[in-house]
């Protein structure tokens, strides 16, 4: 019994630093984010304890939502997200005329913890919601937004089940059957007769979801895909048995479906085999550059579509406006996040609607003009949704060369 | 005489166990109905459930039978994942929710049962910390098989195939028109019918702890505890330690799926990631700190512990750093004999059963 008391001590213990290195993670940016708490902080003590739901916004602004991963392994994607969106809000409230209300809550990446963070903001009378950021989450709170009349725009979540059958559900980035397309059109346009290795995490389902259209468009393309090799969560931290075997099955391009962390691994231990072909990724791979303790000129030459580059000249203002108000350059989900509200901005000025509607209101108002509206954000000029809620705009390829991302 | 006391005592903490239970359940329906319930708490009823009976459940492992399982979120998620698929393939045969609710709880408690069972078969004969490992090693491998687990329904039925090569996908399972699929893979399940009840939830809690409390005080629950303080001593009276081991053990799996299915009919999505380790030890932190053996603690810190954080969402991004410290703070708190003896002497009454219940 003694031991077994031991035992759980130990594991407890363990837990423990778990949760610390969560917060950790979600911590390394917390003097840059009290300026943007402020608002919603003194908001929150009295508004989250009120019973009453739906209440519309009193002082004549709309009450936005953000629902991400602010802390835990995702916590990048959701911070970015919810920076860039906090931008767009501070640019969008000094113009006058709308105003905006803006507060974020946590999910961890858990769809659980993702329709409590939902539930939250409802109590708090939000009228519209940017969000979820990550897939899972997404697809979970969607049905509940879909039952509530609650308009969402989500700046990245990009499976298909996030937008299926709910028509209030609108998406900015690219859908992952889109992104699995795009790839092989643009492998079969450009590079002409070679082989491909597809490495995918086969318990993600934005990587698996990207893996199955390429692999369908691949071959309706007439590509060979030499070798597929697969890795879940608990494998992501050694590829050299899916590496060595993409070399030897001798493919030219290794398509990478997946987020950057495991990206780097690869390409760390390919380069350690002396295996240099073309790798190509997806906007997931966006923030490789910018990743801690990682040797960027090993990204060097890798393609990637995505559709956002700091370096783009239209972005100027924006990656300014970032670096100075959170220190870092902004990836993809900031941008996603900026266009995302400022998509939600003229459609409501295109619909007229006042603060003082009911989120129900909203809602109908909103998806009556999203699939007129054309808006030229960040991430695409003259983007366009169709009534599914998919977002039509024009993919973009960019390869890394001297730590920045140059269009090929 | 003595004897007949103390059954006395723990009869009437079983009482006080089931009234507390009920009594909150009347307070919450009547708040809810009094609309003074906001959405967010709504929305942790149902989960708050399920962790009490996952609680409950592994306490009967962990406290009374004295073995560590570090795996038994995989037998919720057998339980989760056998609940969506029934109820999502029979939503046009029994079309009324609350039936169709009732089977696939009991679908996901034979599931986990079945699962228990073949666990323990091995296991349960060695001693040592040797459950910990194997339940630890099971909750990964559950996670791994749904993960290539692609299951669908149409007008013929069932349709499953094992993606274990990675190159499957929904389409291949060549459903009929109609048909939709329950289980894609690594997406998880996705677009449920949301069926669970707070209701449901207060009704599984109240079979839990009948099952329990009652298994406890039988002759099978004594044999357990008498395993559980001397081995070498029960066996030597006669007591067949594996049976009474994997009775124990085949109830707390059992309604450990059972709190699965409530939970994952509980979300529009569940994906076979959440049932990991991590959730294994938050349900084993909540009887822990509860107090091990102890059933009316580990309702108590599994209500708790969930609903904090939540509640400290207004902290914004210090909410998981005050969730840690607060743990740190009832770990250190309730082993302190000083902090102890202080409480014992503001509830001098408590002094008896409490170290009674300290083993």
């Amino acid at each position: 019994m003694k031991k077994t008391l031991k035992f759980i001590a130990l594991i407890l213990c363990f837990a423990l630093i778990a949760s610390f290195a969560a917060c950790a993670g979600g911590s390394n940016d917390e003097s840059a984010k009290s300026s943007d708490t402020d608002a919603s902080a003194t908001d929150d003590a009295s508004a989250t304890d009120d019973a009453s739901q739906n209440a519309p916004a009193a002082e004549g602004a709309f009450k936005i939502g953000l629902i991400g991963p602010l802390t835990g392994g995702a916590a990048i994607y959701g911070n970015a997200a919810k920076n860039g969106a906090q931008i767009a809000v501070n640019e969008i409230n000094a113009k006058g005329g709308i105003q905006f209300d803006y507060k974020a809550e946590d999910d961890e990446h858990d769809p659980e913890k993702s329709v409590n963070a939902y539930n939250t903001l409802v109590d708090w009378g939000m009228q519209v919601l940017v969000g979820p950021i990550t897939t899972k989450p997404a697809v979970a709170v969607s049905a509940e937004a879909f039952a509530d009349r609650i308009f969402c725009l989500t700046p990245s979540a990009s499976s298909t089940d996030v937008i299926n059958d709910k028509d209030n559900m609108f998406q900015v980035c690219f859908t992952d059957p889109n992104q699995g397309t795009a790839s092989a059109d643009y492998i079969a346009a450009n590079f002409a007769g070679k082989s491909v290795a597809v490495i995918y995490k086969n318990d993600d389902a934005y990587s698996q979801g990207i893996r199955d259209t390429f692999v369908k468009e691949a071959e309706a393309k007439g590509i060979t895909v030499a070798y597929e090799g697969t890795f879940t969560e608990a494998t992501s931290t050694d590829f050299s048995v899916q590496v060595t075997a993409a070399q030897s099955s001798g493919a030219e391009i290794v398509f990478l479906p997946m987020y950057y962390e495991p990206a780097s691994v690869i390409l760390k231990q390919a380069n350690d085999i002396g295996y240099k072909p073309i790798f190509f990724g997806v906007d997931g791979m966006d923030g490789i550059l910018t990743m801690e303790g990682f040797d960027a000129s090993l990204a060097e030459g890798v393609m990637l579509l995505t559709p956002f580059s700091a370096d783009d000249p239209n972005a100027a203002d924006f990656v300014k406006a970032y670096q100075d108000a959170y220190g870092e350059i902004p990836n993809q989900f900031a941008a996603d996040g900026y266009d995302a509200v400022y998509t939600i901005y003229q459609a409501l000025q295109e619909s007229g609607c006042t603060a003082d509607m009911t989120p129900a209101e909203i809602c109908e108002k909103l998806i009556a003009v999203m699939t007129s509206i054309s808006v030229d954000g960040l991430t695409g000029k003259g983007m366009t949704w169709d009534a599914s809620g998919a977002v039509s705009k024009d993919p973009m390829a960019v390869v890394i060369k001297d730590g920045a991302y140059v269009t090929p | 005489m003595k004897k007949g006391l103390k059954i006395n005592k723990t009869a009437t903490k079983d009482y006080i166990t089931y009234l507390v239970v009920i009594a909150a359940f009347i307070i919450i329906t009547f708040m809810n109905r009094g609309g003074m319930l906001n959405k967010r708490m709504q929305g942790l009823l149902v989960p708050v459930c399920c962790y009490i009976v996952m609680a409950i459940s592994l306490n009967l492992t962990v406290g009374i039978m004295g073995e560590l399982s570090l795996g038994h979120a995989g037998f919720m998620s057998l339980g989760a994942f056998t609940g969506v698929v029934v109820s999502q393939s029979l939503i046009t045969a029994i079309p009324n929710d609350v039936i169709r609710l009732v089977i696939s709880l009991a679908a996901g408690a034979v599931v986990a049962a079945v699962g228990g069972f073949l666990i323990g078969l091995p296991v349960l004969r060695l001693r040592g910390d040797y459950l910990a490992i194997v339940t630890l090693a099971f909750g990964e491998i559950i996670m791994d098989v749904i993960n290539c687990l692609i299951v669908g329904h149409d007008s013929e039925g069932l349709h499953v195939i094992f993606n274990f090569r990675g190159d499957k996908t929904v389409a291949d399972l060549n459903l009929a028109e109609g048909g939709s699929a329950i289980i894609k893979g690594a997406q998880g399940a996705v677009g449920t019918k949301t069926i669970a009840t707070f209701t449901a939830g207060f009704i599984i809690i109240m079979i839990t702890l009948f099952v329990v409390l009652n298994f406890v005080r039988s002759r099978s629950g004594r044999a357990v505890l008498a395993i559980r303080d001397n081995r070498i001593a029960a066996e030597s009276v006669g007591v067949d330690v594996m049976k009474h081991k994997m009775i124990a053990f085949v109830i707390s799996t059992t309604l450990a799926g059972m709190a699965g299915a409530l939970y994952g009919l509980n979300f529009n999505m569940i994906s076979a990631d959440k049932f990991n380790f991590n959730t294994s030890i938050l349900v084993l932190v909540f009887v822990v700190l509860g107090g091990l053996g102890n059933i009316l603690g580990s309702i108590i810190a599994a209500t708790v512990l969930y609903i904090l954080p939540e509640v400290l969402r207004g902290l914004q991004d210090y909410r998981m750093l005050i969730y840690a410290v607060v743990l740190i703070v009832v770990m250190i708190t309730t082993n302190n004999p000083k902090v102890r003896g202080l409480f014992l002497k503001i509830i001098p009454k408590r002094n008896k059963t409490e170290g009674g219940e300290a083993q």
